[in-house]
């Protein structure tokens, strides 16, 4: 299982999954109709890295995180 | 040295603190930002999320830059509700040189408000609004809204 963290304003409880890439953390999120509307717009980081390759192997214990537009100051 | 505060920064405890801490060691330039929450559209003030670990390691990159330039940065944020003329945010740039100061200051500050992994809200009429249209996303967003 990975544990995926919806940051800031998003303002969603936390969720565990099985997935082997953020592939499958992609599939399932996009069938979350309210997640879905943010994704295009969030940064992904995997165990606080942020990653661009949705091709990122994933292990189980890993925390994912989705990190929306932001504005610090 | 990065510092997280619950609310308003004390800003003159936390200039005067840095220029003291920095006075002996040689620095010929110190230029500070300061960020100040200003009256506009009715807001009573802001208030701000932060994911502190990644902050932690934007801010430790920042910090090697600034040092392969004989510099050194500071920053301090505020957590939580901050009034209207309370101020949240300082950067500061230590450096031999004032162009190095000059350069490095305008650089974090924007690359602060472009990756920073902070959320901010406006506090008005009792509710706290994500600042959505103020808001930019952090570079390589949307990989996961790649996938249909």
């Amino acid at each position: 299982m990975v544990h995926i963290e919806f940051l800031g304003p998003m303002n969603k409880e936390s969720l565990d999954m099985e997935a082997s890439t953020l592939q499958d953390v992609a599939e399932r999120l996009n069938q979350d109709d309210e997640v879905k509307a943010w994704l295009q717009t969030c940064a992904v980081a995997v165990n606080d890295m942020l990653v661009s390759s949705l091709d990122t192997p994933l292990n189980p214990g890993d925390k994912i995180s989705l990190l929306p537009p932001v504005c610090g100051g | 040295m990065l510092e997280l505060y619950d609310n308003a920064l004390n800003v003159p405890e936390i200039l005067m603190r840095w220029y003291g801490d920095e006075a002996q060691n040689n620095y010929g330039a110190f230029i500070p930002f300061v960020g100040t929450v200003r009256e506009e559209s009715g807001i009573e003030g802001l208030s701000f999320d932060i994911y502190e670990p990644i902050l932690d390691r934007w801010f430790e990159a920042w910090q090697a830059r600034a040092k392969a330039e004989g510099a050194m940065v500071k920053m301090a944020h505020s957590k939580g509700d901050v009034k209207v003329h309370e101020s949240s945010y300082i950067a500061a740039i230590f450096s031999p040189k004032r162009r190095t100061a000059l350069e490095l200051i305008g650089a974090f500050v924007e690359d602060f408000k472009a990756s920073a992994p902070i959320w901010k809200y406006d506090l008005k009429d009792g509710e706290r609004l994500y600042a959505k249209d103020r808001s930019t996303p952090i570079s390589g967003s949307g990989l996961l809204g790649a996938v249909q």
